[in-house]
């Protein structure tokens, strides 16, 4: 190894450009995105944040069986989505609804893991989203393996992996950091480290500085920025994908944010977590603080915040109303995709189903 | 015919990844010591030579990781074939294999199958110390998704492992190491069994064994013997684990009315569990004894001084086939 491995240090603190006044702040590496890009961000951002209060209101009103909600993460979620080019991979998580919906998944179908009515509802295919992953880091070395197969083809294609700071323990972490590196394959690793894995707090997850310094290890250069700035997201993410997508080999992006939630409405937060602190970490929101800044400078006019809203109400309309149309079971799907073609031993299990049914219909 | 030629099992599986790679550029194999080395078994020899490192290369050591990228590079368009290095070893690799590999195509209601191999040396009787002679297929047997197939002869070997790269699902693919160094005049051109049939390897009257991989040697030995003592064993070869040939199967035990499942794994909960039970449920009214099994102890795999006590033998079987309740006379 040759490489000085000072270059694989993360910044010492986290990077911000727009700080938690709406404030801009000068970085020596990273440059302001437009404002267009921005207003467009703001208007992701709005779109993300509804979806999260909306669906966190289906579950109360039993229309999903469950949402981990990105509520405080939305500037992960949202810049997340817009580095990647169409031809690029996204890798989520089970906490990443919103980052699926930015990349332009239908939200209904997006929903279809937390609705309980399939396993993954979308077309992986069609808008390059993986299956959101439940196990913990085991979607990493896919997202490898995804970028490998793309590169021995001679295609430009860079995959992005999400996973939380509780993940960085799992092997398939290290393992997919190791092999990305070895291989050098075309991957953005990003951490969003929300500060809790449940209820365990990040002291208890790792005793390294920082969890972008995990990438030395392996040779992967670190970076850690803000997780509520998106302005910063998106400059040091559209950075570390860009220098992917030119060879250089994969990095791993660690963001600082807050999970303002509970893990899911089955949680009670309360039990390891004071008020106190979610309470500094509501004063760094990312909406109000890009809101803020932009406002001052004039490039988000009411216009253009109302029209944010109204996308917004249309996102949380098309989501009732798609959950509330609720098909029936169809058993036969039960048996469909298991294999290519069914085995014999599935056939005959179809046919007892099938079989049970009929003779219920009957009675 | 002029396509004749002896080989031994493990030449036999490398001239089926060299074949499945010539003839298609998305076969890719990787793992530990795959590359330069060619494998320990040497199964892989030569194959990054002949195809460049893009298409057989060494990984580190990390079974997980290993098959996490297959998994990606399957949903991406290739048809990777990994080797876990031992039985053993693979364990730390089940999660991706239980989680992933297996319910991928199902969890995306068939939009992302997973076309590749896992490619695992497995079994006892060659003397390894601890951790290099298990039998894990029942592991892999138990969860829905996946394919388990297991050679016990060189043809099969080639043809079962050709079916195995070409299927749309993942396979994992079961070497039987004492078999590897095995011989037959095979011909390799022939048609490739598919994936699910059973086969006889030896026709019987009195009763029937029915074995797997390692295992099917033994007990086409105990045929024999039987045979000078003037019983007649059928003898067949299960070979493809899920799906199971309960067709194939069954014919052979109503045809004797008598059988003895044969495999190296522990009894308790395994395959050839499974086995017996099937064929009971389907062929009560023909058999006249219970079935029964001859398997491997329900202990850790012992270490090779001890592994002749745990692994079925001849006599074992035998003695097995004498329980059968023979009518007298």
């Amino acid at each position: 190894m040759t490489a000085d491995p000072m270059r694989l240090l993360p910044s010492r603190a986290p990077v911000v450009l727009i700080d938690a006044q709406g404030e801009p702040r000068p970085h020596e590496t990273y440059a302001l995105p437009s404002d267009d890009e921005l207003v467009a961000a703001y208007a992701g951002l709005v779109a993300a944040r509804r979806l999260n209060d909306q669906a966190s209101v289906l579950v109360r009103q039993g229309r999903l069986a469950v949402y981990p909600s990105s509520h405080g993460q939305e500037a992960c979620q949202v810049a997340a989505a817009r580095v990647l080019a169409d031809d690029d991979w996204l890798f989520p998580t089970y906490r990443d609804t919103a980052a699926i919906v930015a990349r332009g998944v239908d939200p209904v179908q997006a929903l279809t893991l937390l609705r309980g009515d399939w396993h993954c509802g979308y077309d992986p295919y069609e808008h390059r989203v993986a299956p959101q992953a439940t196990p913990l880091a085991t979607q990493l070395p896919h997202a490898v393996g995804v970028a490998l197969a793309a590169r021995m083809r001679g295609e430009s294609t860079v995959v992005l992996a999400l996973c939380g700071d509780g993940a960085t323990s799992e092997g398939d972490f290290h393992e997919a950091l190791n092999f990305a590196a070895v291989l050098r394959a075309p991957v953005v690793f990003f951490v969003q480290n929300n500060q809790y894995a449940i209820s365990v707090p990040l002291a208890r997850q790792t005793a390294a500085p920082s969890l972008a310094h995990k990438g030395v290890g392996y040779g992967v250069p670190g970076e850690q920025v803000d997780g509520n700035d998106v302005a910063a997201l998106l400059a040091v993410l559209g950075a570390a994908v860009e220098r992917a997508r030119s060879g250089e080999g994969p990095q791993l992006v660690e963001a600082h944010t807050y999970r303002v939630a509970a893990h899911t409405n089955a949680d009670d937060a309360a039990r390891y977590r004071a008020d106190d602190e979610v309470k500094a970490w509501l004063a760094r929101d990312p909406i109000i603080r890009l809101e803020s800044y932009l406002t001052r400078r004039g490039a988000l006019t009411p216009e253009k915040i109302s029209a944010a809203t109204e996308q917004a109400d249309r996102l949380a309309e098309a989501m009732r109303e798609g959950l509330s149309r609720d098909e029936a079971a169809n058993p036969a799907d039960l048996f469909a995709h298991v294999y290519a073609s069914p085995t014999p031993q599935l056939d005959e299990q179809a046919r007892m189903v099938a079989d049970e049914l009929e003779r219920e219909a009957e009675v | 015919m002029t396509n004749r030629e002896k080989l031994t099992m493990a030449q036999a599986l490398n001239r089926a990844l060299r074949d499945a790679m010539a003839e298609d550029e998305t076969v890719v194999v990787f793992g530990e010591d795959v590359g330069q080395l060619g494998g320990v078994f040497r199964i892989t020899d030569g194959l990054t030579a002949e195809f460049g490192e893009q298409r057989c290369f060494d990984t580190p050591l990390a079974e997980s990781g290993i098959v996490g990228v297959a998994v990606g590079m399957a949903m991406n368009g290739m048809r990777p074939v990994v080797e876990m290095q031992f039985d053993a070893f693979s364990y730390p690799a089940f999660e991706q294999v239980a989680s992933h590999v297996a319910k991928m195509r199902n969890r995306t209601r068939g939009r992302v199958g997973l076309p590749m191999v896992i490619r695992i040396p497995y079994g006892g009787g060659i003397g390894g110390v601890e951790h290099h002679s298990d039998s894990s297929e029942a592991y892999f047997a138990h969860t829905p998704g996946l394919h388990v197939v297991v050679p016990s002869t060189v043809a099969d070997a080639y043809g079962l492992l050709r079916a195995a790269i070409a299927s749309p699902d993942p396979v994992v693919f079961f070497e039987p190491k004492k078999l590897y160094w095995s011989k037959e005049e095979v011909d390799v051109t022939q048609a490739v069994p598919p994936i699910g049939t059973a086969v006889v390897r030896r026709a019987g009257t009195d009763a029937t064994l029915i074995a797997y991989g390692p295992a099917v040697p033994v007990a086409l030995d105990a045929a024999a013997v039987a045979a000078q003592e003037g019983r007649s064993l059928a003898v067949v070869d299960v070979r493809s684990l899920v799906p199971f040939d309960d067709e194939t199967v069954c014919q052979a035990v109503r045809a004797t009315g008598r059988a003895v499942v044969v495999a190296e794994a522990s009894g308790f909960a395994s395959v050839a569990s499974e086995i017996a039970a099937r064929v009971t449920e389907r062929c009560f009214h023909s058999l006249a004894a219970p079935v029964r099994r001859v398997s491997g102890l329900d202990i850790p795999y012992p270490p090779p001084k001890y592994e002749g006590f745990h692994l079925p033998t001849v006599d074992r079987i035998l003695d097995a086939v004498d329980d059968l309740q023979w009518e007298e006379g």
